[in-house]
């Protein structure tokens, strides 16, 4: 384990920035936090989290996928992929970086999505155990450690020291490019902290929330359940939620012409929209409950 | 430059053949601009095609496996893509993806059965990759019988292939129906659900449904009366698909996605599924 002041993270920060594109949340005018490149003057946010998740890192709001030039009958399809540098997504709190699993299991299960893959193999995750969570938290329901985010490197911060953890091989690499501005250190601090967060995350209203009634297999019983339609009843079918899941992942593939070609992109798609299983032949969700069934 | 494959990225293909087989479907048949097949498919499995500015959606395709020269996709005038392949000419390129879904099982759990194909509209044109395939591996199956209704006569997808090949092989029985008496039309006339009841069939058979949801819902209550039992009888379902490798995430029916878990299914399998399709 190594440490720094919380006065040198600056300079942390430009020394990761010297090599690597780094990217954190940094407070807005709003007040409320979003992910940003770094750069001199930037400053990390202290917020619990930010408003949009990470997952836009590799799986983007809009993505160009391919293009196509036509000429009379002809078709020329134009590969414009192209392999992504390495950066450093800094300060992902413990929930992010689990919802990085679950997009990887769409996205990196046969077949492979290159778009997703390409950038997700070249991130560097650095995570940030949550000091303080808030009263609607409930990771512990799904098995996630707020005290001991995964991610390829751990970041604990405490009111003067930020301390660093790698836990694979590229967060080793990136802790060595930070060697000469933080030092060896025990883990005592940070042994303190964890439990800390413990304790706190116990007293949390949401503590003992039980998650085994629903998922997998569970669907078809509580398909026709009253609730739905109670839910459903406020939702205006905006999509809102879908797009600040860090887990949700659907989307389109449409076509722009672009007056020289045809650029194909996907963007964000959301099961709230009455469009969104609209075919040829009919809808199979029709009304507002359906879709957030 | 990003090396990896990617099977969102679709091949070019050419339109080599375009027939009119009803007054709102047409067959094109596609190929690789070198002339050859785009890719191997087993019956039942579809494709993704699209006109690049138009959009790309997936059809089934209608050609059997075993037409090792190319392709055929029978497609009727229903939205944008179709409505531009439906003014497309011979020469026309586009682009072709696949193969997705799962097949029939021709192979085993058809395999030495007698089958019993059950088709409406253009819920034939899944069903004639299936039907051609067994025929040309006749000696693999036992009897076939295929019913097959349209609202008219000239609404009879593949009415020439049916009269001039289907009609005169050993071992197949077609019983053609329309929806309402015709001048010209001297055979069955009625819906399809009830003409499968009179014609009664024994339940030796394994049955395979495609067609308007209606059609398919009460024939699928016909042959149950007639004793078949829901794992004796599959269907194709149709949703909006974008991915086509279950990751866009719009076709799915409970835990499963149409595009990869199916498009086939077993009745019984669909009675395990939320009743959402």
């Amino acid at each position: 384990m190594r440490k720094c002041s919380i006065n040198a993270i600056d300079s942390v920060f430009a020394k990761i920035a010297e090599s690597l594109a780094l990217y954190l949340p940094v407070d807005g005018s709003d007040g409320k936090a979003t992910y940003k490149k770094w750069e001199n003057g930037v400053k990390w946010s202290n917020a619990l989290n930010t408003v949009k998740s990470p997952k836009e890192f590799f799986f983007p709001q809009t993505e160009d996928m391919m293009e196509f030039k036509t000429s009379g009958k002809n078709i020329e399809i134009i590969d414009t992929r192209e392999e992504t540098e390495d950066f450093v997504i800094f300060g992902v709190r413990a929930c992010d970086v689990r919802s990085f699993d679950i997009l990887d299991r769409v996205f990196l299960t046969m077949p492979v999505d290159s778009y997703y893959a390409s950038k997700r193999e070249h991130s560097i995750i650095v995570s940030v155990a949550c000091t303080k969570p808030s009263e609607t938290c409930f990771c512990k329901a799904f098995g996630i450690d707020p005290a001991v985010p995964k991610g390829d490197v751990t970041v604990w911060k405490t009111e003067t020291e930020i301390f660093f953890e790698s836990n694979t091989a590229k967060g080793a690499d990136l802790l060595s490019k930070i060697a000469d501005l933080t030092e060896e250190c025990d883990n005592a601090p940070v042994e303190e902290q964890k439990e800390k967060i413990n304790k706190i995350m116990a007293k949390l209203p949401l503590a003992d929330l039980k998650t085994e009634a629903f998922g997998g297999g569970k669907t078809e019983q509580y398909f026709d359940h009253p609730a739905w339609a109670e839910l459903s009843e406020s939702c205006l079918g905006c999509g809102t939620c879908t797009f600040v899941c860090p887990t949700c992942q659907c989307y389109d593939i449409k076509d722009f012409n672009t007056g020289n070609g045809v650029i194909r992109f996907r963007c964000w798609d959301s099961c709230m929209y009455s469009e969104f299983t609209r075919m040829a032949h009919g809808n199979n969700r029709l009304s507002q409950k359906e879709r957030f069934r | 430059m990003n090396n990896r494959e990617e099977t969102l990225i679709p091949k070019i293909g050419v339109i080599t053949d375009i027939r009119i087989d009803t007054p709102d479907i047409k067959t094109f048949r596609v190929v690789t601009p070198d002339g050859k097949k785009a890719f191997d498919h087993r019956p039942g499995q579809c494709a993704m095609l699209s006109i690049p500015g138009v959009g790309e959606a997936m059809f089934s395709i209608t050609s059997s496996p075993t037409n090792e020269e190319f392709m055929e996709f029978s497609i009727k005038k229903c939205g944008c893509v179709t409505e531009w392949l439906h003014a497309a000419e011979v020469g026309q390129q586009i682009t072709i993806r696949g193969p997705y879904g799962n097949p029939f099982p021709v192979d085993d759990e058809f395999a030495g059965k007698n089958l019993l194909f059950i088709a409406g509209g253009v819920g034939l044109a899944p069903l004639r990759s299936v039907i051609n395939y067994c025929r040309h591996y006749r000696d693999r199956y036992g009897k076939i019988d295929i019913v097959y209704g349209s609202r008219s006569k000239d609404d009879l997808l593949d009415y020439k292939e049916i009269i001039d090949e289907w009609c005169n092989d050993a071992g197949v029985d077609v019983h053609l129906t329309i929806d309402r008496e015709q001048e010209g039309w001297d055979g069955h006339v009625g819906f399809v659900p009830n003409y499968v009841k009179e014609l009664g069939f024994d339940t030796d058979k394994t049955a395979v449904l495609c067609g308007p949801p209606i059609m398919i819902k009460f024939t699928l209550e016909g042959l149950t009366s007639l004793g078949f039992e829901k794992s004796q009888v599959y269907t194709t379902l149709e949703l909006r698909m974008k991915c086509g490798v279950g990751k866009c995430g719009r076709c799915n029916v409970g835990s499963k996605y149409v595009c990869k878990d199916g498009p086939v299914f077993r009745f019984d399998e669909l009675d395990e599924l939320p009743d959402e399709y």
